[in-house]
């Protein structure tokens, strides 16, 4: 069987600088697993390569989805097809409430797949439910998306997308950095509850914190553009421990 | 020079032309080589207000710059009032004028509509509002022009003593368009806030242009026109604000915010304010940019085809001008406007 998603010597340049070189990579459907590594690994660039970012060059290998090739499809249609991003750094979308945005994006994505939009009060039913689950304000939607929101209420709001439009595959990029501590435990159980049999998540992280909530499948080290050494949850608290100085060398 | 006066008298000499300043984005002496016919008397039957529905009024229609000549509101009166000026005969020409007149303390909402039912045409049309004291006009003015048509509006507005202006100019522009204000506080304590937003696309052209003059004290200017231009379309942006020797205590602010949404696309922006008063507060911000990339691919990641995320992002930067209009009804009819416009 092969895994939901599948990277395979994925090489990625940005501007003529080369970030990723050879990455690969195996998410069974159902797990989870965590990648740390480095400032200026390339963690984001991988992030954004999958989702399909402009401005990203892949000049190799490939990246399939449910067996199906990734990088051929527009972001939009990754979209549809399940991929979620959660990023490090949340776009501000003055003049739209959040609301309006996340209704447009969920009828959006099940337009594309032929299945029936949601009508508004099943909608509000939905959100309302998602946002008191992650102890959110349902105030806070009816503002511009993002605008003024505090480092930690827009990682909030980026799970609160990820719960109400389901993804098959979850790519959380630091989405516990700026969290209090209170706040990383209410997302990192967002994140739990959404665990299931079909749907993978990849949790970019620097901190092993997050991981005591999460608890990671796998966990993975990218250094110098590639992965350069994977084990279990164990791996993360050495990491902890010891560093990436001997990572980096083995990426050199 | 004029636009009216060349076609009064069937002679282009007298068309503006580029060399003169107010019109050097907007060049009708170039465009224009023979002056059409005047438009016939129309004889037929009129559609019905498009935007009439949530907007029960009393209704004036003007065609082809025939109709009545005024409209008065009487001291202490509320009036809600639809201004149709209505082109009618394809490719003619028309000059009209009409009045709008509120005496002391009266009020009225009033929807101007310019509606086409035919194209090519060139007309002008010149709107004189006047405000008695403490008298109060909002204005919603929805330009749905044809993309071959040349059309010029001059709206002269004067407000007494503690008139309140709230207006709204929404445009989608022509082959060239103009929409000018000129507005006066000649009596002080008077307010006016004018709101614009252009949708550009095609080879289309707007221009909005103002003059607004602070004759006496503390009186308020609000202004702020936001737009985008699209395909080869070019939005023309000549705002003036004149504090004259004595109008101390004025209040004036002015803003214009465009993006730009094609390489081939142009906006030409002249925010002027001109003070010779004391204690006067003045701002004014002019930008020009390009949609924001990393916004773009954040709503494309959430499943929204790019065609749908550049008019969301695009809608959303606009729709902030609407949130000046105080009254509900208008404040509907302007958002139906810009989603019908935004529809992708
Ligand atoms: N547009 C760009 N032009 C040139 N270099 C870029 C560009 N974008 C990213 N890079 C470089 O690519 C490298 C990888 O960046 P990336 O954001 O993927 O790192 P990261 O692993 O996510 O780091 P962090 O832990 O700090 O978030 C960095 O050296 C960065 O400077
Ligand atoms: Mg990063």
């Amino acid at each position: 069987m092969t895994a939901l998603l599948e990277v395979r010597n994925l090489s990625a340049r940005v501007a003529d600088t080369q970030i990723l070189s050879n990455l690969s990579l195996s998410l069974p459907a159902g797990e989870v697993h965590a990648i740390m590594g480095p400032n200026g690994a390339g963690k984001s660039t991988l992030s954004h390569v999958l989702t399909g970012k402009p401005g990203y060059e892949v000049t190799g290998g490939e990246a399939r989805l449910d067996d199906q090739d990734l990088l051929a499809l527009e972001p939009e249609a990754r979209a549809s097809r399940g991929v979620f991003l959660s990023f490090q750094y949340p776009v501000e979308i003055p003049g739209v409430p959040a609301l309006t945005f996340l209704r447009t994006a969920l009828n959006a994505q099940k337009k594309a797949r032929g299945e029936a939009e949601v009508s508004a009060p099943d909608f509000l039913k939905l959100v309302r439910a998602k946002a008191a689950g992650l102890k959110m304000d349902f105030d806070m939607l009816k503002r511009a998306l993002n605008v003024g929101f505090s480092g930690g209420e827009k990682k909030r709001m980026e799970i609160l997308q990820m719960a109400v439009l389901a993804p098959r595959l979850a790519i959380l990029d630091e989405t516990d950095s700026g969290l209090d501590i209170d706040a990383l435990r209410i997302v990192a159980e967002g994140v739990n509850a959404l665990r299931a049999p079909d749907r993978s998540m990849l949790v970019i992280t620097h901190y092993q914190r997050l991981l005591d909530y999460i608890r990671p499948d796998r966990v993975h080290v990218l250094a110098g553009g590639r992965i350069v050494a994977s084990g279990g949850p164990e791996l993360a608290l050495d990491l902890e421990r010891e560093g990436y100085d001997r990572f980096v060398d083995l990426a050199a | 020079m004029s636009l009216a006066q060349a076609l009064l008298t069937g002679d282009p000499g007298y068309l503006p032309s580029r060399r003169e300043e107010a019109w050097r984005w907007t060049d009708l002496r170039g465009l224009i080589r023979v002056l059409p016919p005047p438009a016939p008397a129309f004889c037929g039957d009129l559609p019905l207000a498009s935007f009439a529905a949530p907007f029960p009024t009393e209704e004036v229609v003007i065609v082809d710059g025939q109709g009545p000549t005024g409209l008065d509101i009487p001291a202490g009166e509320t009036r809600r009032i639809s201004l149709r000026l209505i082109n009618a005969a394809a490719g003619a020409g028309h000059v009209g004028r009409v009045r709008v007149s509120l005496e002391a303390g009266a009020r009225a909402v009033l929807l101007q509509t310019h509606e086409a039912l035919a194209g090519g045409y060139v007309g002008e049309t010149q709107i004189d509002i006047s405000l008695g004291d403490g008298a109060r006009l909002e204005r919603l003015v929805l330009a749905d022009d044809r993309e071959d048509a040349v059309s010029v509006t001059i709206s002269d507005v004067r407000l007494a003593r503690g008139a309140v202006f709230n207006d709204a100019v929404l445009t989608t522009g022509a082959r060239r368009q103009r929409l000018e204000t000129r507005l006066t506080h000649a009596a002080g304590e008077s307010e006016a806030r004018l709101l614009g937003l252009y949708r550009l696309a095609g080879r289309r052209h707007a221009d909005l242009t103002s003059l607004i003059e602070h004759e006496s004290p503390g009186s308020a200017s609000d202004q702020l026109v936001k737009g985008t231009v699209d395909g080869q379309s070019r939005a023309v942006f000549q705002g003036r604000i004149l504090v004259r020797p004595g109008a101390d205590r004025t209040d004036a602010r002015m803003g214009h915010h465009a993006l730009v949404l094609s390489d081939t696309a142009e906006v030409d922006a002249k925010p002027e304010l001109e003070i010779y008063a004391d204690d006067v507060s003045c701002a004014h911000g002019n930008t020009v940019g390009t949609l924001d990339d990393e916004a773009l691919f954040y709503l494309r990641q959430r499943g929204m085809s790019e065609a749908r995320a550049r008019a969301f992002l695009t809608e959303a930067y606009v729709s902030a001008v609407l949130d000046g209009i105080t009254d509900q009804d208008l404040q509907t009819v302007a958002r139906a406007w810009l989603a019908r416009e935004a529809a992708p």
